[in-house]
């Protein structure tokens, strides 16, 4: 006997509108300073009415179309009705059965060997305010709860995905794929920290008797997942405790309703949240305070052409377009839209993209974690470093010394730098490559003649003692070619 | 006509000759409001200072010679329902008995700007859930012709307090007849405008897609007055009609030609009063006298109307009035056990019968598996209804009928009957399900000395044609110049 997992996930992320969805309050995260972005309208108080955020119904639709999903004519908002106090009007503004993008897909890469990919199926994406915050005192000692509103009215997107995840690891994958889509088509920072990036996983099994029959255990939604290993880890934990669930108990999904579960971290357990009885009717109905939406094919038009190159579409273009490693062209993508631009400019501009990628990956990457930087804020311009490592394509200089030049350019100030820095640290420092072979040549005459032993172990056989004369001749002449010194201490021996 | 008679373009007439000012216009309502309100009970809270500070205001730039807004020194009551900075908007409730909103309305800030004087706030049922104040948490408002008798409601003290002389305009809001039935009840002009003639921004919302504010007047000019000074598109209300206001008064002296006056034949139900019967038929003669042409319409699913209503309004009831749990303002219980004992409790002490039961039919019908059978339902007939008037009003300019079945009935007497109280709404409630204008002028006296209105509907956004073949009837009439002892 086996069984299947089967996971869907619903995501909701924040749109990065500058004002909220239906008044003009400010959506800046402020949780140091609560309840002072609020106004009559997000805070509930009597009388007063919603405007639709037109930039946030764009934002929705621009992620709708990038989820591949249809976006119908016609959409409307809906009144989902339950009390909470970080909840002022006792009902959340979101849409139900008329949603305004539907039916759409994510392509995930599912297996790295193979690079195997699968289409996860999205029902829906909708728009929606957010709640506020309510923070409870933990100390025991029964202090008042506080509600903080500054959040509340946010516009969310809610992302329904198809049951298609089969793995808690196919389940990260598509939610770093997601985020890395949404931050590329600049809907949303995904920030899972400050709550940009939510979710919540619906996870159930599907055992296979041995009759062939299969039996669906009853479905958990697991919630307060805020970290993509937090998610991983949370769906290991229900699969492994639904499976010894049914062991014991042989309940199928239709025997139990749906339970939510929150995932403790800390634990590392899932624990029941909502007890069966409190089953939630939400009373939805059309919001009578909103006009619907209707899109037309012109509108629809104009926010696909405003989509940038997705990023599954662009990692392969990077793979053909600068014949890039799979590996290197993943890891470009996924530091986000401005480092691969911040690549492509590079590799256009010293005509070599194996080149940039290496530098990029390598040493732009490690200066930007070790200092903790955004690629935006990177003093080395990408046609400072491209002009660089075009000097190492042109024999100018060694990749040695462009090592040297970039560590100068790293210490130099900002407002210092521009195109011409990088050949006045060559020349400061004497990195020229050297193409004088009179002056090599001597020096070559003077190592070989001083090193009779090295000689003679090179003459004997041993072809390793060059190296130790090519760094004597380097240093003798700075600048010059190691594989030109190496010829021609060969030449002088043989 | 004294100042506390007079109608406001009289007053604003008498103003600019200089043969009074705005300070002693509102110190004569005010004193009158002192001398009679406490058998009328018309004001819930008054704004006696500011009322005057601004009316010596406006004196002072009539003086000299500034602009003025179109209703400069007329002091104006609004229904407290509508939310004016500074004072209270109870709704006629213990749940916002303490409630001050930190905004005005966006007509209260129209108001302002036309330089009115808003003098006080005026009683209604709670949360406008009524059709005689008996409602309110606070008082109950009674008949300036006869205080034995309801003012009508639930904006019964607007309407009273344009008939007992305590104000010359004031403010209503109309859900289901809630402007028509108390101006009917109490000799007033009351207009229901166009589903989105008039922002909602600022109004405490019942039923969303059926309140509606309007004015209560002494004469249908100053009813278009009123309107033409509120009405318009606002931004912060999306359900707020985007179409040039005309001026209403203009041409409201204007005769219309060929008028085409509808009738509903089959709707004269039973428990229509005689005198009431007697009134719409004398109504109906004075426009055939003077040309029009009596057209009977159908309005096959007319019948309807009260049930329909009585889902739709509650349903959007319970929605709205949810978000009064004690928890960020408002009334909250001093005694409970924790989180949602706390939200009975505040809900369960704060609002009254009417209020309950209507969220109490409204939850249940958005419930699921009631939701189909009971709002989806009610939103097909509306739809029906609607199409009934767009049919009748191909063949008709306006349709006339009464406001409602009796003239104004006793305090109490229908308390204990909410159902008899809802059948009361038979003629009322279809305008605000299909969201076309309607309004009530004076059109007799019944044999006990209680006024008796007439009903005029139109088209969508046909106000203007609504208030000069409302003026025609009432050229030709005295009715409106009538007062109460």
């Amino acid at each position: 006997m086996d069984y299947t997992v089967i996971i869907g996930l619903e995501v909701h992320v924040q749109l990065q509108t500058r004002t909220k969805l239906f008044c003009g309050c400010s959506t800046r995260f402020n949780p140091d300073h609560p309840n002072t972005q609020t106004c009559p309208v997000c805070l509930g108080l009597p009388g007063a009415l919603p405007v639709l955020n037109r930039e946030a119904f764009h934002l929705g639709m621009k992620t709708g179309l990038a989820i591949n999903c249809e976006i119908p004519s016609f959409t409307k908002w809906d009144r989902k009705q339950y009390y909470y106090p970080d909840l002022p009007k006792a009902y959340q503004i979101s849409q139900y059965d008329l949603p305004m993008s539907q039916n759409g897909w994510l392509e995930i890469e599912i297996d790295p060997e193979t690079r195997e990919t699968k289409k996860v199926g999205i029902i829906r994406a909708h728009l929606e305010e957010d709640a506020g915050k309510n923070s409870h005192d933990e100390s025991g000692r029964g202090h008042d709860s506080k509600v903080d509103l500054n959040r509340c009215g946010t516009p969310l997107v809610e992302i329904v995905s198809e049951p298609d995840l089969r793995s808690a690891q196919e389940a990260r994958k598509y939610l770093e794929e997601l985020k890395l889509l949404l931050t590329y088509i600049d809907v949303s920072d995904c920030n899972m920290q400050e709550g940009s990036l939510r979710c919540d996983a619906n996870v159930n099994l599907h055992i296979h008797q041995e009759n062939g029959e299969t039996i669906p255990t009853p479905i958990v939604e697991i919630k307060n997942l805020n970290s993509f290993r937090g998610v991983e880890q949370a769906i290991e934990f229900e699969v492994k405790r639904q499976w010894e669930a049914w062991q014991e108990t042989k309940l199928s999904l239709h025997d139990v309703p749906k339970e939510t579960r929150g995932w403790d971290a800390d634990r590392g357990i899932t624990l029941e949240q909502r007890g069966k009885e409190e089953a939630a009717d939400y009373r939805y109905f059309p919001d009578p305070d909103l006009a619907p939406v209707t899109v037309t094919d012109a509108e629809r038009e104009k926010v696909s052409s405003e989509l940038c190159e997705r990023p599954a579409l662009r990692r392969n273009r990077l793979e053909s377009e600068y014949e890039l490693s799979a590996y290197d062209a993943a890891v470009i993508i996924d530091q986000g839209l401005a480092f691969a631009d911040y690549f492509e400019q590079v590799a256009k501009g010293c005509q070599n993209g194996k080149q940039a990628a290496n530098w990029v990956t390598q040493d732009v990457l490690r200066e930007l974690k070790e200092k903790g930087l955004e690629i935006s804020s990177f003093t080395i311009k990408p046609e400072i470093l491209a002009a660089l490592l075009e000097k190492v394509e042109r024999s100018e200089i060694t990749t040695k010394s462009a090592r040297t030049v970039f560590q100068e350019l790293i210490n130099s100030e900002e407002s210092e730098l521009n195109a011409a820095s990088v050949q006045s640290i060559i020349e400061d420092k004497g990195l020229a490559m050297v193409s004088d072979t009179g002056a090599l040549e001597a020096a070559v005459q003077a190592v070989v003649a001083k090193n009779e032993k090295a000689v003679a172990d090179f003459q004997s056989g041993k072809q390793a003692a060059v190296g130790a004369l090519i760094g004597q001749v380097m240093r003798e002449v700075k600048g010059a070619d190691p594989k030109v010194v190496r010829e021609l201490l060969i030449e002088k021996m043989s | 006509m004294s100042n506390t008679s007079a109608t406001a373009s009289e007053l604003l007439a008498k103003m600019n000759s200089g043969e009074v000012s705005s300070e002693e216009i509102t110190a004569a309502c005010l004193e009158e409001i002192a001398r009679r309100d406490n058998s009328i009970n018309a004001f819930l809270s008054l704004q006696a200072e500011t009322a005057l500070e601004t009316a010596r205001e406006v004196d002072r730039k009539r003086k000299a010679g500034e602009p003025l807004g179109k209703l400069a020194g007329i002091p104006v009551a609004l229904k407290d329902n509508i939310c004016a900075k500074g004072a209270t908007t109870t709704c006629a409730s213990k749940m916002l008995e303490a409630f001050t909103p930190p905004y005005d309305a966006h007509i209260v800030e129209q108001l302002r700007a036309a330089d009115a004087v808003l003098i006080g706030k005026t009683n209604l049922d709670e949360f406008a859930m009524g059709s005689s104040t008996e409602n309110s948490a606070f008082k109950t408002t009674a008949n300036p012709w006869n205080t034995k008798c309801a003012a009508g409601g639930s904006s019964g003290g607007s309407a009273a307090a344009v008939a007992a002389g305590f104000a010359p305009l004031s403010l209503g809001s109309d859900t289901g007849g809630s402007i028509r039935q108390p101006a009917s009840f109490c000799g007033v002009v009351g207009l229901k405008p166009t589903y989105g003639r008039v922002s909602r921004y600022g109004l405490v919302a019942f039923a969303s897609s059926l309140d509606q504010i309007g004015p209560f007047a002494r004469d249908v000019t100053d009813a278009a007055l009123l309107l033409e000074t509120i009405a318009g598109k606002d931004q912060r209300d999306t359900t707020s009609l985007d179409a040039d206001v005309p001026s209403y008064t203009k041409n409201l002296e204007q005769p219309l030609e060929n008028l085409k006056v509808g009738y509903i034949e089959h709707l004269h139900a039973e428990g229509l009063h005689e005198d009431v019967k007697a009134a719409t038929q004398q109504a109906l003669e004075v426009y055939k006298s003077l040309g029009a042409e009596l057209i009977p319409v159908e309005l096959p699913h007319a019948k309807y109307c009260v049930a329909t209503y009585y889902i739709i309004a509650p349903s959007e009831a319970s929605s709205n009035l949810a978000r009064y749990d004690g928890v960020h303002y408002g009334y909250r219980a001093k005694q409970f056990d924790n989180m949602i004992d706390m939200y009975a409790a505040s809900r369960g002490e704060a609002f009254g019968d009417e209020v309950k039961r209507r969220i109490m039919l409204g939850t249940y019908a958005l419930s699921s598996g009631y939701y189909d059978a009971y709002y989806l339902k009610a939103l097909k007939v509306r739809r029906l209804i609607r199409n009934d008037f767009e049919q009748a009003f191909q063949k008709v300019d306006i349709i006339a009928s009464p406001v409602t079945p009796t003239p104004a009935f006793e305090i109490g007497e229908l308390v204990d009957d909410p159902l008899a109280m809802y059948l009361a709404d038979i003629f009322t409630t279809s305008a605000n399900l299909s969201g076309i204008p309607g309004v009530s002028v004076p059109a007799g006296m019944s044999q006990n000395k209680l006024p008796i209105g007439l009903q005029l509907l139109a088209p969508p956004l046909e106000e203007e044609r609504l208030l000069r073949a409302a003026r025609m009837f009432e050229r030709e009439t005295d009715w409106h110049r009538q007062r109460p002892e």
